[in-house]
């Protein structure tokens, strides 16, 4: 057995390797079974799994009610419901999908289940508070689903003052679960900042750490400090409707402007929590699939962290019309553009990884070039309203529904796709059909751009969202978008049935399918129950394509399963022994 | 390039909107510069770099720093000079002339009300002289709504509790489309009002004959004023008056008949129920309807109600 020398300290460490088994005896699913080992699990990864089959749930939800929406704007009159139901429906799939699916999408999910064993550690820092952020976010979203049943709300997801403390409905009770869901919010952030700071695995430096930790780490910053704001807003909101203090409402001495500050103070870097885990998938993705170095580590690293500040103090770029002061306007739309310089270095560097690659446009791949052009679409109009005078145009119409929607759907579902592609085979142990895959993502860009392009044109012109009734001049463009809305739910539901069906008849994966260097694929699949047999060590970083697959798979020689125990002690097949700098 | 303009904007009817039509095509044609660009070398990079085989190394580039600089510092430079004529034309949209015209602007659930400094009120359509600046001095009755006219390339929210402006000068006579583009309820989508831009002769004769009031009740029996008082009033946006089912309880043949009350109580609709409900809404509701209206208190006198109610009663 050789020595290595961890270059921080100097200590001599004896390494060895250890190779991944492709389809091991004992894995996560197999050690515990049951119901009762589901629900009371404080593994990272089978939390992640439950997460994944809720916000599944909840995206299908949110889904239905964007097509019953879409549907009733066939025609510029009444359709197929009334106009309550109609205001009542865009208000759930705003909640619903932002919510209870956007926000906890990549994090909560992807992240659950990938981020220990990125940093090699055998569960995240606190995996009992992860079960209770869990719960929390179950129990809130029961909350918000009463609430639908017991009244409904019709205000739209911003809740704006003072019509939300005026109007009937379980407004109250909405507010109530999404105030419980920020807390399952809030310690998921914890956990992750906590777990990456502390539980990374012998040699993971910080500029060898993965940039999808990166990015759930500026995530977490955002939701450890936005969150808690939405969560006052919202209790005094709650105040004002129940005691009649006036806060927000002009009725009561409160001013419904304030509303808008507090409540933009969070939604404008939750826009951030939902999209920057993506930009963290497209990273890992973009190199796993080029076989390459990533271009400009440290640049896409810390525009995250830029991105998540900055993102702090562009709130007021949703108020330009609302009457806040014009020098709180330019401030404000100078502020945004700074915002958008991070994100578009992170573009270029995405694109220069490519150069010289070894691309194979796998599906994973496929959906990461979706992503591309959706989120330049999305970013790049976001320019357009970032200036104050077009956005004085344009606020309010469908020209921000349609940025909205190619920065969120376009962007972050895509990028969800992406990863869940991507990582489905560590997470299942099964590969889905790839030739479905292609296809599926295929139709649902094709569906996304009918559906989204024209709103658009729509917005242009002049259409106002929230609009149940709308003047004969725009229902061709109605009519195109209701159309591609059909396509991509096809979409959507095609990728459910391959994927579902990948579990009972998918081939069985290999370890590691798509020769990634990234820890995660260094471990078998399915990933054992406590992750890793060894205390793994790292000495490359998890981009160094250059270098052969073996210095990748490294372990503390003597630790044993990492439990501590001697006896445990394994040496792999081959018995081979490694050194390592 | 005229066909692209009329096919993405709406005609440009204020002076003011070609500053904002200039500014939305040289951020779009750049964005779409930018994107081919980019997309096409993505396309190139898929192609030329695409796997030959599984064993294929590739080179180490970790970063490069002129690279770096180079594609920061262009798109900064970019989006400043978008923020700062983004900001000019924005300053342009809001210092108001000294010499503009003044009208005031009520928003209330669902209908735009504006009155003229002689007296002169309208419902619904907002009467302009052409080529002449036009200030709006705006507030809410209830909640947020939002005055936008697309033609004018403007938009202001009207907030309850306090006032905010804004102004524009059209140049030509002629109509335009005044939305609600702050969602504010059942019927926000049906918020819609006018804008009528007359010439200045026209405009003072219009101003002259509704000079003190929108309504004349000297020639008109009481029925028919009632009717005009309430097209003015957009009761119709809520209730109407061939039986169909709105926002509120139809007008047709509602005088004389029962109605049930949310609490189960009931009522014949007479002379005082009609009245409480017009300056009381929320008093007695109607089983089934949502509680939205607001008082007409200090908005129609008893006179006007007369007139409603001697509408109402016509409506069998």
């Amino acid at each position: 057995m050789d020595t290595a020398e961890s270059s921080s300290n100097l200590k001599k460490i004896q390494v060895q390797r250890f190779k991944p088994d492709d389809n091991p005896d004992n894995h996560y699913l197999n050690e515990e079974t049951g119901l009762w080992s589901w629900l009371t699990t404080v593994d990272h990864k089978k939390i992640g799994i439950m997460y994944l089959a809720s916000i599944t749930f909840f995206f299908f939800v949110g889904g239905l009610m964007a097509l019953l929406v879409r549907t009733e704007l066939w025609t510029p009159a009444k359709t197929f419901i009334e106009a309550n139901t109609y205001n009542q429906l865009f208000t759930l799939h705003g909640a619903v999908m932002i919510f209870l699916f956007l926000v906890p999408s990549v994090p909560a999910a992807l992240g659950n289940f990938i981020l220990p064993l990125q940093l090699g550690a055998k569960d995240v820092a606190f995996p009992r508070l992860n079960l209770l952020s869990y719960y929390l976010y179950l129990a809130g979203s029961f909350i918000a689903i009463y609430a639908i049943f017991s009244g409904g709300i019709d205000t739209g997801w911003t809740f704006y003052t003072p019509y939300s403390s005026s109007t009937g409905g379980a407004v109250t009770t909405m507010t109530f679960g999404v105030f419980v869901i920020g807390f399952s919010s809030i310690l998921t952030g914890v956990n992750f900042i906590t777990t990456i700071h502390k539980m990374r695995a012998p040699g993971l430096s910080w500029d060898k750490l993965p940039l999808f930790c990166w990015g759930l780490y500026a995530t977490s910053v955002i939701q450890i400090l936005a969150t808690p704001v939405l969560a006052i807003t919202l209790a005094l909101v709650a105040m004002e409707r129940i005691l009649g203090i006036g806060i927000f409402d002009p009725a009561l001495g409160g001013d419904p402007v304030l509303y808008q500050h507090f409540f933009w103070f969070y939604s404008h870097p939750a826009v951030y929590i939902m999209i920057v885990p993506g930009f963290g998938v497209v990273s890992e993705i973009i190199s796993t699939f080029s076989k390459k170095h990533i271009f400009g580590y440290w640049a896409i690293a810390l525009s995250s962290l830029a991105i998540a500040f900055i993102g702090f103090l562009v709130w007021g770029h949703h108020m330009f019309v609302s009457g806040q002061a014009t020098l709180a306007s330019m401030v404000f739309s100078f502020l945004t553009f700074l915002v958008g310089i991070p994100t578009g270095i992170k573009m270029f560097n995405w694109t220069a990884t490519l150069y010289k690659g070894s691309i194979k446009l796998a599906s994973p791949l496929l959906y990461i070039f979706g992503f591309f052009f959706l989120f330049l679409v999305g970013g790049l109009t976001g320019i357009v309203l970032g200036s104050i005078a077009l956005d004085v145009h344009l606020h309010d119409t469908y020209y921000v529904v349609a940025h909205f929607h190619f920065v969120m759907v376009g962007g972050m579902v895509m990028a969800f796709l992406a990863g869940l592609h991507y990582w489905w085979p560590k997470i299942t142990g099964k590969m889905y059909n790839e030739t479905m895959a292609k296809i599926a993502c295929g139709i649902i860009f094709v569906g996304f751009n009918v559906t989204f392009l024209p709103q658009f044109v729509m917005g242009s012109q002049g259409m106002p969202r929230r609009y149940f009734n709308y003047i004969e001049q725009f229902q061709s463009f109605h009519q195109v978008s209701t159309i591609g809305s059909y396509i991509l739910g096809l979409g959507f539901l095609m990728v459910f049935y391959y994927l579902v069906k990948s579990i009972y008849r998918g081939e069985q994966a290999t370890s590691n399918p798509w020769g990634s260097r990234a820890l995660e694929w260094q471990i078998s699949t399915l990933p054992p129950l406590h992750n890793f047999h060894h205390t793994p060590v790292i000495v490359n970083g998890p981009y160094d394509y250059h270098k052969p697959m073996e210095e990748f798979q490294l372990g503390l020689a003597e630790s044993g399963n990492g439990h501590g125990h001697d006896a445990d002690l394994e040496v792999t097949k081959e018995g081979e022994d490694l050194s390592a700098e | 390039m005229d066909a692209l303009n009329d096919f993405f904007l709406p005609p440009a009817k204020s002076t003011l909107a070609s500053q904002t039509d200039t500014l939305f095509w040289f951020v779009h044609l750049s964005s779409l510069a930018l994107t081919i660009g980019l997309i096409a070398v993505i396309v190139y990079f898929v192609y030329k770099y695409r796997r030959k085989s599984e064993d294929e190394v590739t080179p180490l580039i970790t970063h490069n720093n002129k690279l770096e600089v180079t594609w920061s510092v262009i798109p900064l430079i970019l989006v400043l000079i978008v923020f700062a004529w983004g900001y000019e034309v924005f300053m342009n949209q809001r210092v108001v002339p000294d010499d503009a015209y003044e009208v005031n602007v009520t928003a209330q659930k669902w209908i735009w009300q504006f009155k003229y400094e002689n007296g002169a009120q309208t419902t619904g359509k907002l009467h302009v002289p052409a080529g002449r600046p036009v200030k709006l001095i705006m507030s809410s009755n209830d909640v947020i709504h939002s005055f936008f006219v697309p033609d004018y390339r403007i938009k202001q929210d009207v907030v309850p509790g306090r006032y905010t402006e804004m102004w524009f000068n059209a140049p030509e006579p002629g109509e335009s489309i005044i939305y609600c583009t702050e969602y504010c309820g059942t019927a926000h989508s049906d918020m819609l009002a006018n804008i009528i831009v007359h010439e200045q002769e026209d405009f003072e004769n219009w101003l002259a004959e509704n000079a003190g009031g929108a309504s004349k009740p000297d020639d008109l029996p009481p029925a028919e004023w009632g009717k005009q008082i309430a097209q003015e009033y957009a009761c119709n946006t809520c209730h109407s008056t061939d039986g169909s089912q709105m926002v509120g309880p139809t007008w047709q043949g509602t005088f004389g008949s029962e109605q049930t009350f949310a609490d189960g109580s009931t009522v014949t609709v007479d002379e005082n129920y009609i009245r409480e409900s017009i300056l009381e809404p929320n008093a007695k509701v109607v089983e089934g309807y949502p509680a939205v209206m607001n008082t007409y208190q200090g908005q129609l006198n008893d006179e006007q109600i007369n007139a409603i109610i001697e509408y109402i009663k016509t409506l069998k």
